[in-house]
């Protein structure tokens, strides 16, 4: 494979002594979308966390490589995180609604967000309001706070907000996992645009295997901390090599009866 | 304090003994220097007689001779307006307003727990009523009507233990209320009432066990500020009157001098201080470790 | 919205009320007879009993009670004895010293105890977190009557840096003399281009509101640390940081901004707490607010004088309690949106 924008070697991340995640390789190439699946508690969350350099914060500590680009991120000291985080790689999280800070207006955050990374007051407000045309919101809905909006709308603004942003990479934990199903539907078209029509590459994290088998061109396998099986989405879906994903598959009745999409 | 209530803790979680215990600790070095001090400061009081170098001076012994003289070697606080040594009346101190906030909590509790658990537990118009007069008297900042309390009734300690318990036992009702309603809804307790269980045997084995968690805190939180009430009302000559070592009062006899004699006011000030202090870290560090999840300013 | 504040003022109102029922039940509470204090003690058994007809103490309980209420809401809140003057024009002149001096330590605290309590919960459990807890229970711990002579000894006895009583350097009475207009000095002598003077209350304020700013400031740092280390685990605060907000914006405004609202329902706490320990500064600094006024009804057993200092606080507590709640309420979408 060619090279990757997002490299991840020999990831270790530990809670003191426990080690909770054990990645020996991932990659994301440029548009496209990985699935990472598996159980919640298989370590997931605390990649993406690792990933943006947050791991941290919930006091874990992290070892080996992440390499975006040609950055090493592992090491990268905490100025230079401000030319990462949000700017080439941004995230969305599992619940929109607790996504946003409910003493803001949604628009305040994806402004300051736009003009911390550059743009001016006018740039900031042009691309706030191409990105929602984008996500095919009316970027009147930015004036509001997150309490008068609904999930799914909730959910769009943070991925216009990484469209706004021009990210290379997006980590999606768990986007659709809170929406309902006609609205889940919607994201995933949108997240498909994204890697079709901006070349966005995408790290689509879920439990679900119904969904990650209908949106990602790859598919990783997590349990417990470590990846047991990782292909292309049919190979994987169609014929698992690990006993542990065969019992993924068994609880989707969905991909048992129909196959891949 | 003014707050919804919490939910319970599980009951297991309710005293962390062994390894839990000395872990807490040792991340809270706060906890520990209150639980020393305060240890220190019981220890002194009980043993003013004999820490003390001149435990008549307690009383109503008067020095013409030692008047107002400063810390030395015979005399480590310095000498009052009468010529008593400083350092044996703070010492004696430590059995005034200390025991006058030990009985004063008592009080507080004797009255506001069983209105707490009247209102939580059986609700209704009772719930509604108890409720209403804790607002009113929770509508005065404490120290206020404590000391309007104290200011209309005549001058003695028996006044400043009424002033303040008055003033206290609303917070324990408040506090209680809400725990008691909240076990009062929980399915077991229906199952205890369907098995016949009397109504006061269902308040004191489960309703009272799963409030004294956050009880103890509260209580232990409560300590250093009804000190500093309780001095506060001596300060202004409303509790203790002389000869009683009360540091309030010392403080405001001492504060006639203090332009030359700085050491009068000095020591009863800092043991107030010290001993307020210390019970408040006590009790802030029993919150940590016993019921993190609360917290509130008062 | 509308509803909301409804009925937190119809609840306001009715704990006032209760509140005074409570005064006049504190104040037949005084051992003795009223009407013979009334009277002074030379009084003849006639002049007592004029005394108490006047006092109307002749009258049954309710009916005291009613007129009590009456004259409270007429603004007939009695006369003082140590000043034989009306309690409520007394404590109108005294109430803006006391306004300004609460206000002064209310903004020094907030100024120290926002920062120390987002210093604390930035770094959890480090050196400096302990530091700012263990000098906050000393600000909430501190015998404030103390503190003041201690500091009045401390900067004016000894390093003649600060004025140690007085609410102005009275020279100034003769070369720059204050006009009362709102009754506010510092807003007086600002409306009125009185530099000279504004400069020396401001100087002698500093003092009695450092005393005063203790309690708040141990407080709120309290306050903020623990209600930002609450929300700096939620989903809303990590996103922020994913957008690559610098960990100062992500404490100081993301996580500050969920903060204020209990913190400013702690201010109207602490505002009430903070006039009631005027009652322990103002005599030590003399300063001429509602803490002098209660510390010389009380050495002089001024029943009158004592009630309406408490009840006045009383109701200022419950007011600013309430203005807290409301606009609260206007700022908070989720309040206003219930």
């Amino acid at each position: 494979m060619s090279a990757m924008r997002l490299q991840i070697t020999g990831l270790e991340v530990s809670f003191g002594q426990r080690k909770v995640v054990q990645l020996a390789e991932l990659g994301l190439a440029e548009a496209e979308i990985v699935g990472l699946a598996g159980d919640s508690g298989s370590g997931k969350s605390m990649t993406t966390l690792a990933v943006l350099g947050l791991a941290h914060t919930v006091g874990a500590t992290v070892r080996g490589s992440i390499r975006l680009g040609g950055t090493e991120l592992t090491t990268l000291p905490a100025r230079d995180w401000r030319n990462v985080r949000g700017r080439r790689i941004a995230a969305i999280f599992q619940s929109p609604a607790m996504a946003f800070s409910p003493v803001f207006r949604v628009g305040s955050v994806v402004h300051r967000a736009l003009r911390l990374h550059g743009m001016t007051r006018a740039e900031a407000g042009d691309a706030a309001a191409r990105a929602m045309r984008q996500v095919l919101l009316s970027p009147g809905l930015l004036h509001r706070y997150p309490s008068q909006l609904s999930g799914g709308q909730l959910q769009r603004v943070a991925i216009a907000l990484a469209l706004a942003l021009r990210a290379e990479v997006l980590l999606a934990d768990e986007p659709t996992s809170a929406l309902d199903v006609t609205v889940q539907a919607e994201v995933l078209e949108l997240l498909r645009e994204l890697r079709d029509r901006d070349g966005m590459s995408v790290l689509f994290i879920s439990h679900d295997l119904a969904v990650v088998a209908e949106l990602c061109d790859r598919v990783a396998i997590m349990q417990d901390g470590r990846i047991v099986e990782q292909g292309p989405t049919s190979q994987v879906v169609t014929a698992p090599t690990s006993p542990y994903t065969a019992e993924l598959l068994a609880a989707v009745p969905r991909l048992r009866a129909g196959g891949a999409p | 304090m003014i707050e919804a209530p919490s939910p319970l803790p599980p009951a297991a979680a309710v005293l962390p003994a062994g390894r839990a215990l000395r872990r807490g600790l040792r991340a809270n070095p706060l906890l520990l220097a209150g639980a020393a001090t305060s240890a220190l400061i019981v220890l002194a009081a009980l043993l003013a007689p004999l820490l003390a170098s001149f435990p008549a001076d307690a009383g109503t012994a008067t020095h013409p001779f030692l008047v107002l003289h400063a810390p030395s070697a015979r005399h480590w606080f310095g000498t009052d307006n009468v010529g008593r040594d400083v350092y044996s009346r703070v010492l004696y101190g430590a059995r005034v307003s200390p025991l006058i906030a030990v009985i004063v909590l008592v009080i507080a509790c004797v009255i506001g727990i069983p209105l707490g658990v009247a209102a939580g537990y059986f609700g209704g118009w009772l719930d509604e009523a108890i409720m209403r007069v804790t607002d009113i008297f929770l509508a005065f900042p404490p120290l206020l009507l404590a000391l309007a309390l104290a200011a209309v009734l005549p001058t003695s300690l028996t006044s400043v233990v009424i002033a303040v318990s008055v003033t206290w036992w609303p917070w324990y009702t408040r506090l209680i209320r809400g725990q008691a309603a909240s076990v009062a809804g929980r399915p077991y307790i229906e199952s205890c009432r369907a098995l016949g269980l009397s109504r006061l045997r269902i308040i004191a084995r489960h309703v009272l066990p799963n409030s004294l968690t956050p009880l103890i805190v509260q209580v232990s939180l409560d300590v250093g500020g009804v000190i500093l009430t309780v001095s506060a009302l001596s300060f202004l000559g409303l509790g203790a009157q002389d000869p009683t070592p009360d540091w309030g009062l010392m403080v405001a006899e001492g504060q006639n001098y203090f332009t030359t004699a700085w050491w009068v006011v000095t020591f009863p000030g800092l043991a107030i201080l010290v001993t307020a202090f210390a019970f408040t870290l006590l009790g802030d560090g029993l919150r940590d470790l016993l019921d993190p999840r609360r917290d509130f300013g008062r | 919205m509308t509803v909301y504040v409804a009925r937190r003022v119809a609840l306001a109102v009715g704990v006032v009320a209760g509140v005074i029922v409570l005064t006049f039940l504190i104040a037949r509470a005084v051992p003795g007879d009223p009407a013979a204090t009334w009277a002074g003690p030379h009084a003849s058994a006639a002049q007592i009993a004029a005394a108490r007809r006047y006092l109307g103490l002749d009258r049954p309980a309710p009916v005291q009670l009613l007129s009590y209420f009456g004259g409270i809401l007429t603004g007939n809140w009695g006369m003082a004895v140590h000043t034989h003057r009306p309690v409520l024009s007394d404590l109108a002149t005294a109430a803006p010293a006391s306004l300004e001096l609460v206000t002064a330590a209310l903004i020094i605290a907030l100024v120290v105890a926002v920062p120390l309590g987002l210093v604390s919960a930035r770094w959890p459990g480090r050196p400096a977190d302990h530091a700012i807890r263990a000098g906050s229970i000393l600000g909430v711990s501190m015998p404030i009557f103390w503190l003041a002579i201690i500091l009045q000894l401390v900067f004016s006895q000894r390093l003649h840096l600060l004025p140690a009583a007085g609410e102005y350097s009275p020279g100034l009475l003769f070369t720059h003399p204050l006009a009362r207009l709102t009754g506010f000095s510092l807003i007086d002598a600002m409306l009125t281009g009185n530099w000279p003077m504004l400069g020396s209350v401001l100087l002698h304020l500093l003092l009695p509101a450092l005393v005063v700013a203790a309690y708040p400031a141990g407080l709120i740092t309290r306050m903020v640390r623990a209600q930002v280390l609450d929300t700096i685990g939620e989903t809303h605060v990590q996103m922020t940081r994913a957008l690559g907000f610098p960990e100062r914006a992500v404490f100081g405004r993301f996580a500050m901004k969920l903060a204020w609202n209990p913190v400013a329902a702690a201010v109207a706490l602490v505002f009430g707490y903070s006039l009631v320990n005027t009652f322990l500064v103002e005599s030590i600094f003399d300063w001429p607010g509602l803490g002098s006024y209660a510390t010389a009804a009380i050495s002089t057993l001024d029943t009158p004088a004592i009630l309406g200092v408490t009840l006045f606080i009383a109701i200022v507590y419950v007011v600013a309690n309430l203005a807290v709640d409301i606009i609260q309420a206007a700022i908070d979408p989720r309040v206003r949106l219930r």
